[in-house]
C-alpha cells in the first residue's frame, strides 16, 4: 500500500464514521419503518397534554400527534410520548430524540430559524396574569413592585420582562423549571402574580387550593401562536405534519366530523372528494395514503371536535373558541385549500 | 554524525522490534494516535451532525441581549444586559453559595464533630442523632424540605405589614428583609481602623509567641485581639460622628420595597447544603481527632494543659493532617451540589446559564462546555488551595 493509498483509505474511513451516526433517512421514512411516532409533549398541562392516572396522555397537543399517526398509519394510537420540560424541548427535537414537538410552543422568528420549522398554529394564545382577588388589581399596569412567578426557558419569561420594562414598572421574577413548581409557589404566596399563556392560566385555575380567591386579569400582553415543530432539514416530514394540521381545520370548515366522514367521502362535492382521497392523489404526493385526511378525521375528529373535547366550554378549562374559531365564525383559523 | 553511522553498522544491532525501548515508543505512539483519533471522531461527529441539522455554532451569542430578569444578582444586571453578563451573574450566585456554605459547614461540622466526642452524654448523643439523620437523607429532599415545609409557609408580607409601614426587619415568605445600611462620608475611617486592628493583632500574636518561646510567659492574645478588632473601629466610628444610618424597607401595595432582601431560595439552599455537608464534616473531624493517639492527650494533661488548651494546641494540629484531605472532598461536593439550586429557582450558574440561556439560544454544546469547564476550574482551584494548606500544616519531623 503506498502512502497515498493509505492516506486516502484513512480519509474515507474517517468520513464514514460521522456519516454512520448522522441520520440515515428522512423522518417520515424512519417513522414508517419503526412503526410509531415519538411525540414530545409537556410534563402535564391539562387540556393540552396531560397524563391521566393510568398514564394515558390526552389533550389538544396530544390529539395532534394522534392525528399525525392516523395520517401515516391509519391508526391514531401509534404514538409514544416523551414528556419534556420547556428547557429541554428543542434540544430533544434537534438531537432526534423525538420526531415532532407538540408542546404548546410559541412560534417566534428566532425559534423558527434556530431550532426547527413550525408547521402551523394549533392554538392562538396570549400571555396573561393570574392574581389573588384580595389584591384588588384590575389591570396589569398596576403591578408595579410585584413578585412574578413564571417558568424558565419560555417566551413567557421574556414577555413579562419586556412588559414591565416597557411600562417602566419594577418587578422581581421567580423562575421555576416545571409548571407544578410555579403553580405551587404562586399558590403558597411566594409571588403576587402568576403569568403564562391564558389557556395555561385557565387550566391551572381549578387546581389552586382555593380557586375562588384567584382571578385572571383581562390584559393580554403578547401574541402566542402555539404550534407543532419539526426539524428544519426535513421537507417531506414537514409537509406531512403541515397538511395533517390543515386537514383538521379544513374538515371543520367543510362540516366533516368523525361521525360522518365515511359518508362524506362518498359525496359528489369534488372539494370533499379531493380532501378525503376519493379523487386525485394528494396524499401520495407527500408520502401519505391518499385518504390520509379521512383517516385523521375518523381517528380524532376535526379541529372543532378536538377543541371541544379538551379545552372547550363543556370542560373544566372552559375556554371560548375566541381567536381559535374558524374565519367564517369570527376567529382567525384559516387553512389553505387542499387541491 | 559519523559516529552514528558507524554505530548503526555494527553487527550487534538488533532488529528494531526486538529493542524494548523502541518497541515501547511504538506502542506509546499507537496508543496516542488511537486516543487522538477517538477525540477527533467525537469532535468531528458533533460538528458534522450540528452542521447537518443547521445548528449554528460559536460563542457570538454571549454578546446578544438576554431579555430575561434574574431575581438575585451580585453585579449590576438588567434585562438589557447580555447573555455573557447573565453568565457572570449565575457564576457569582454559585460562588456566593459555595463560599458561605463552606465556611458555615466547616464551623458547624467542627462543633458537631467535637461534640460527638464530648464526655457530656446528652451532647454526644444529640450530635450522633444529628449526623445520622442528616447524612442519610438525600440532599434534594432536604432542599425541598427547607424550601417548601419551612420557608414557604411563613406568613406573607401583606399579612404582617400595612401599606406604607417602615420596616427595619421582617421574616416572611419573600425572604428575610432588613433595613439597608447607608454609609456616610468618613465611614472609610472605620474600615481603616479595622484593618489597623487586624494588622496589630497579627503583630501582637507574633511578638507573644516569641516571648513565650523565650520566657515561657503566655500573653492573652485572643482577648487583646478581640478588644482591638472591636474597640478600634468603634472608636473611629464614634470619632467620625457615627456616619451610618439604616434605610428601612417600605411596605408597598404588594410587598416590601427597598432594604436588603435575602431570598428564601438562597436561605433554603444554604441551610440544606450546610446541614447536610456538616454531618459529613463532623464524622471526618471525629475520625481525625480519634486518630491522634491517646498518649498525646494524657501527655497534655500531665503538662497541666486545660482540656480546651489540649484540644487546641495538641490534638487538633495533629488531627488536621488526617482531616484535610477528606475535608477537601466535602468542599468540592458542596460546590458541585449547589447546582441542585435549579430545583427551587435559585439563580445559580446551572439554572441561569445552563438553563435559561441554553434554552433561549439553543447553543447546547457551547453552553454545556462552558458550564463544565467552570465547575472543573472551581474544583481544581479548591483542590489546589487545600493541597497547599495541607502541605503547610503537615507534621514537621524534628
Amino acid at each position: 500500500m503506498t502512502l497515498k493509498n493509505a492516506l486516502m483509505t484513512g480519509a474515507a474511513l474517517a468520513t464514514l464514521i460521522p456519516a454512520m451516526s448522522a441520520q440515515a433517512a428522512g423522518t417520515l421514512d424512519n417513522v414508517k419503518e419503526k412503526g410509531f411516532i415519538q411525540c414530545g409533549v409537556s410534563t402535564g398541562l391539562p387540556g393540552f397534554s396531560a397524563p391521566d392516572d393510568k398514564g394515558n396522555w390526552s389533550g389538544l397537543d396530544v390529539d395532534y400527534c394522534r392525528a399525525l399517526s392516523a395520517a401515516v398509519f391509519g391508526d391514531p394510537d401509534k404514538v409514544k410520548y416523551t414528556p419534556l420540560s420547556a428547557k429541554v424541548r428543542f434540544t430533544a427535537l434537534q438531537s432526534g430524540e423525538i420526531d415532532i414537538l407538540s408542546r404548546n410552543t410559541t412560534w417566534t422568528m428566532s425559534r423558527d430559524t434556530d431550532f426547527g420549522n413550525f408547521v402551523g398554529v394549533m392554538y392562538y394564545d396570549g400571555q396573561g396574569f393570574m392574581i389573588p382577588k384580595a389584591l384588588e388589581v384590575s389591570s396589569a399596569t398596576e403591578l408595579d413592585g410585584a413578585a412574578v412567578c413564571t417558568q424558565t426557558g419560555t417566551t413567557t419569561e421574556l414577555n413579562v420582562a419586556d412588559f414591565f420594562r416597557s411600562n417602566g414598572l419594577n418587578y422581581t421574577v421567580v423562575a421555576f423549571e416545571k409548571y407544578d413548581e410555579v403553580v405551587a409557589a404562586y399558590d403558597s404566596g411566594r409571588c403576587d402574580v402568576y403569568t403564562t399563556d391564558r389557556s395555561g392560566l385557565a387550566a391551572q385555575l381549578p387546581k389552586m387550593s382555593k380557586p375562588e380567591e384567584h382571578m385572571i386579569l383581562p390584559d393580554i400582553i403578547s401574541k402566542e401562536p402555539l404550534g407543532p415543530v419539526v426539524r428544519a432539514d426535513d421537507a417531506a416530514w414537514e409537509d406531512a405534519a403541515r397538511w395533517t394540521l390543515n386537514c383538521l381545520v379544513n374538515a371543520e370548515e367543510m362540516g366533516v366530523t368523525s361521525a360522518n366522514v365515511m359518508d362524506m367521502a362518498k359525496s359528489d362535492d369534488p372539494n370533499l372528494q379531493r380532501m378525503l382521497g376519493a379523487e386525485g392523489a394528494l396524499g401520495s404526493k407527500i408520502g401519505l395514503p391518499d385518504d390520509f385526511c379521512a383517516q385523521v378525521v375518523a381517528g380524532v375528529g376535526n379541529y372543532g371536535e378536538i377543541y371541544e373535547r379538551h379545552v372547550g366550554t363543556s370542560t373544566p378549562i372552559n375556554l371560548e373558541r375566541g381567536l381559535n374559531a374558524l374565519w367564517k365564525d369570527g376567529g382567525i383559523l384559516y387553512a389553505p385549500p387542499m387541491r | 554524525m559519523a559516529a552514528d553511522s558507524t554505530g548503526s553498522n555494527t553487527p550487534s544491532r538488533a532488529v528494531f522490534w526486538r529493542d524494548p525501548s523502541k518497541r515501547a515508543l511504538i506502542f506509546q505512539f499507537i496508543v496516542f494516535a488511537l486516543a487522538a483519533w477517538f477525540v477527533w471522531v467525537i469532535v468531528d461527529n458533533t460538528a458534522t451532525n450540528m452542521r447537518n441539522r443547521g445548528v449554528a455554532t460559536g460563542f457570538g451569542f454571549l454578546d446578544i441581549q438576554a431579555g430575561f430578569g434574574i431575581i438575585q444578582s451580585l453585579i449590576p444586571y438588567s434585562e438589557a444586559s447580555s447573555y455573557g453578563r447573565a453568565f457572570w451573574v449565575g457564576l457569582c450566585n454559585t460562588l456566593l453559595v459555595a463560599i458561605v456554605g463552606i465556611v458555615l459547614a466547616t464551623v458547624l461540622g467542627f462543633l458537631v464533630g467535637i461534640a460527638r466526642l464530648s464526655p457530656n452524654w446528652l451532647l454526644a448523643k444529640v450530635a450522633t442523632v444529628y449526623v445520622e439523620t442528616f447524612r442519610n437523607i438525600p440532599l434534594l429532599l432536604q432542599i425541598f424540605f427547607w424550601y417548601s415545609a419551612v420557608l414557604k409557609p411563613l406568613p406573607g408580607p401583606r399579612s404582617l405589614h400595612e401599606a406604607g409601614d417602615q420596616v427595619f426587619f421582617s421574616v416572611n415568605n419573600r425572604g428575610v428583609v432588613m433595613a439597608e445600611p447607608v454609609f456616610g462620608a468618613g465611614f472609610s475611617w472605620v474600615l481603616w481602623a479595622l484593618l489597623a486592628a487586624l494588622a496589630g493583632t497579627w503583630f501582637i500574636r507574633r511578638w507573644a509567641r516569641r516571648r513565650q518561646e523565650k520566657t515561657g510567659q503566655p500573653f492573652p492574645v485572643l482577648l487583646t485581639g478581640l478588644a482591638l478588632v472591636f474597640g478600634l473601629p468603634l472608636l473611629a466610628f464614634l470619632l467620625t460622628g457615627m456616619p451610618l444610618h439604616f434605610e428601612p424597607a417600605q411596605m408597598s401595595r404588594f410587598s416590601l420595597r427597598g432594604g436588603v432582601t435575602i431570598i428564601p431560595e438562597l436561605i433554603a439552599l444554604l441551610l440544606a447544603l450546610v446541614v447536610y455537608t456538616a454531618a459529613f464534616i463532623a464524622e471526618i473531624v471525629r475520625a481525625g481527632i480519634q486518630s491522634v493517639s491517646h498518649g498525646q492527650s494524657e501527655a497534655a494533661q500531665a503538662l497541666n494543659l486545660s482540656p480546651g488548651q489540649a484540644l487546641r494546641l495538641v490534638i487538633i494540629p495533629q488531627a488536621l493532617r488526617v482531616i484535610i484531605p477528606p475535608l477537601t472532598s466535602q468542599y468540592l461536593n458542596l460546590t458541585k451540589n449547589s447546582s441542585l439550586a435549579t430545583a427551587i429557582a435559585y439563580p445559580d450558574l446551572v439554572s441561569v446559564f445552563a438553563g435559561t440561556v441554553l434554552n433561549q439560544t439553543g447553543q447546547a454544546v457551547e453552553v454545556m462546555a462552558i458550564t463544565l469547564a467552570v465547575y472543573l476550574l472551581l474544583s481544581l482551584l479548591t483542590s489546589m488551595f487545600m493541597n497547599w494548606y495541607n502541605h503547610r500544616i503537615r507534621l514537621v519531623e524534628r
